[in-house]
């Protein structure tokens, strides 16, 4: 993809870098860049779909580092998601230091952030959609959430969610599913789908006495004249990456047999088109692509992947689109005669400073932070690093969680867990309250102190290595790998479970990790109830409290092996 | 696969010789799943055929792993399915259960639950009244859980 678009942004972006005197690089690279030029599309037929996954309650814009690793391996090695950087740019013929390329690559992040602002914000995203709803006609049109949209904020944590769930009625989905959203707890999961206007669906949960389904599999929805069929997929190892004690009468998994009736159900109720959506995560919905028959469009989130345009495996569409509120996915549908036959798709960037916000939606943003702006406001520390989370072994933000929790809870080494949710704040900017939840907003956020042999820690990390490099992406959680503070190590992702993990050294002496001896090991995020310890949010404020200002050196203290 | 409360009772008829063995001390070794085996077939090299086995591909609780067996079967006099055997191959003894059926059973299906110490495979042999024996595995991984994104 490469349109004149992409070139102006281009030109004005490298000339500001340049340093011309007297030019503002926001200013420039805005005034190339605009409304209706994000929501230029190709429009085909008469539907429309409308993703929005994995928002982790980011009502505001906000800047998102894309990682710099990425890893597929197996057959996935070096496609799409598994691009980064210059080889993504490459790869969809992006031009350096275009919109798109900071949108989705971190090449010249800092530049880039500074030139082209934040991304996102639902008073924004409301702004697309409606407009896409006026151009294409509100019937024509169906929005639907991919989940991990109720957990994530200081707001969405105080609120129980009804922070996100009041803001994302305004937006009328069509339906959604779930992963974080089941940290709520059954009770209050149940009690915010009553009160939706949408269904939440899962084709994936049963409960564990009879093995029937919890929810709905299905909603069949008339879209103008055509007949969709959206069939809901939940994480499928929600209960394992996550608390089962908090939802423990519901069983999750593929269940690809399941969603095959329901596929064929669908179509024997009369769908002219079946939509996936799914919360499985990239290359689980790319394999599941080839092994159940029947589906049109798989709208994939849970591992944070955006790729600029839908791919292909076989008949079906996978589009995946981003976190965070980044980007608002949409695909065109031509359908005659109960056929899909031709389809436009695109990921738009939802570049905040360019976009009208819908004044409705921006009322209930701040209506529902109002009660906690000034705790929101309140100013914890200051960073001199470029602070974000993701990247398959580190980021910066995990580097200072794990830091604090070796410090504040005297520990010789930590874990945090390899989440992908989590915004970024540039260099020189202030840590508020609300920054620091967008890394540890959860409910069940205690930090452990326990003792652990080497032996032991090494089966943790190969465990949750083979979560995210088994070759066969039904074995695959969706997670990074767990940060390790006070530790060096090197990763072979491509080796056998057992053998990815070596050379474990404790960098407080140098001397490699011995398997007998126990070492004192602070972590948070357990899965196990009953967990002993302060909250990650209220240790990290203590933390950062104390220090003059925040400085995080590159981590090299993990050698990634071919 | 969608089990009904139908099916989980006859599944409770049909196992009428179900036997369940606890975690005990050392895993078994492929010799005795070998064994196992071998005594159930009477020494037979068991075949492809109509036989599912259901597992989860990553259990969410090792200590109680959702199972079930399917053998597509005419479930007449003279072409039925006798019992169907499941064997942990990584447990500290194989055996999981055997499931007896006979003609009046109406299908061959049948589900319950196991404990796995840890990631295996979980074999399921089907006996037919005809002497034929089917034989399919599943890889099931046990997990420590935790830090999913």
């Amino acid at each position: 993809m490469h349109t004149r678009r992409d070139f102006l942004q281009f030109a004005a972006v490298a000339a500001c870098l340049n340093g011309v005197a007297g030019f503002s690089p926001r200013a420039s690279a805005q005034q190339q860049l605009t409304q209706d030029d994000l929501l230029a599309f190709n429009a085909k037929g008469k539907l429309t779909l409308l993703h929005l996954t994995d928002l982790h309650a980011q009502l505001k814009p906000l800047y998102f580092r894309p990682p710099s690793e990425n890893i597929g391996v197996g057959d996935y090695a070096g496609i799409p998601p598994h691009l980064v950087g210059e080889d993504f740019l490459k790869h969809f013929g992006l031009e350096r230091g275009s919109a798109l390329a900071y949108a989705h690559t971190m090449v010249d992040y800092v530049d880039m952030a500074r030139a082209y602002g934040r991304l996102g914000g639902l008073d924004r995203t409301a702004t697309l959609v409606n407009a896409i709803r006026a151009e294409r006609g509100d019937s024509n049109v169906l929005l639907l959430d991919g989940g991990d949209t109720w957990q994530g904020s200081y707001t969405a944590l105080k609120t129980n969610a009804q922070d996100m769930v009041d803001c994302m009625a305004l937006l009328k989905p069509a339906a959604m599913v779930g992963h974080w959203e089941f940290t709520l707890g059954t009770d209050r999961v149940e009690e915010i789908i009553d009160s939706l206007d949408y269904p939440f669906l899962a084709s994936n949960i049963v409960d564990n006495d009879w093995e029937e389904p919890v929810f709905e599999s299905t909603s069949i929805v008339q879209a103008g004249d055509t007949t969709v069929a959206i069939i809901g997929q939940a994480m499928p190892y929600t209960p394992i990456a996550n608390p089962r004690w908090m939802f423990p009468q519901w069983s999750f998994g593929l269940r690809l047999e399941a969603l095959q009736a329901n596929v064929d159900a669908a179509r024997e109720q009369g769908a002219e088109v079946v939509v996936l959506l799914s919360h499985n995560g990239f290359d689980v919905d790319r394999k599941l692509a080839s092994e159940v028959s029947g589906i049109d469009v798989i709208l994939t989130g849970h591992t944070h992947d955006a790729i600029p345009q839908a791919i292909n495996v076989g008949n079906t569409l996978i589009l995946a689109s981003g976190s965070h509120g980044k980007y608002l996915g949409r695909v065109d549908l031509e359908v005659k005669n109960g056929k899909v036959t031709d389809h436009s798709s695109n990921l738009i960037p939802v570049f905040s400073d360019v976009i009208e916000p819908d004044k409705q939606m921006a009322d209930k943003i701040n209506e529902v932070r109002a009660p906690y702006q000034p705790e929101l406001d309140r100013v914890i520390g200051k960073t001199d690093s470029l602070l974000y989370r993701r990247g398959n072994f580190n980021g910066t933000w995990d580097d200072l969680i794990c830091q604090g929790m070796m410090e504040e809870r005297d520990a010789e080494l930590s874990f945090s867990p390899g989440f992908r949710w989590g915004t970024t704040l540039l260099p020189g900017d202030n840590i508020t309250i609300d920054d620091l939840y967008t890394q540890t907003a959860m409910s069940y956020p205690q930090v452990y102190r326990l003792e652990f042999t080497g032996e032991r820690i090494k089966e943790i990390l190969e465990d949750v290595c083979d979560n995210l490099f088994n070759p066969d992406p039904f074995f695959q959680q969706g997670g990074d790998m767990v940060r390790v503070g006070g530790m060096g190590y090197s990763c072979a992702p491509e080796a056998a479970m057992g053998s990815r993990i070596n050379n474990m050294t404790l960098l407080a002496t140098g001397e490699p990790i011995d398997p007998n001896k126990s070492y004192v090991v602070a972590g948070w995020a357990s899965v196990n109830e009953d967990v002993e310890g302060p909250a990650i949010y209220d240790l990290m404020e203590n933390y950062i409290g104390k220090q003059d200002i925040i400085k995080v050196e590159p981590n090299q203290s993990v050698k990634f092996t071919g | 696969m969608n089990l009904t409360r139908r099916t989980f009772l006859t599944a409770s008829a049909s196992a009428a010789v179900a036997a369940f063995f606890g975690s005990q001390q050392a895993f078994a070794s492929l010799e005795d799943l070998n064994k196992a085996l071998n005594d159930y077939t009477g020494g037979a090299e068991p075949g492809e055929g109509p036989l599912t086995l259901t597992t989860p591909e990553i259990a969410e609780n090792g200590n109680s792993v959702p199972v079930s067996v399917l053998v597509e079967s005419p479930m007449t006099e003279d072409d039925h399915v006798e019992s169907v055997m499941i064997l942990a191959e990584g447990n500290p003894l194989p055996d999981v259960a055997t499931f007896h059926f006979s003609s009046m059973s109406g299908e061959a299906k049948a589900s319950t639950r196991m404990r796995l110490a840890k990631t295996q495979n979980v074999v399921a042999v089907a006996k037919m009244s005809n002497g034929d024996f089917y034989k399919v595995s599943n890889n099931v991984k046990v997990t420590i859980g935790g830090c999913g994104g």
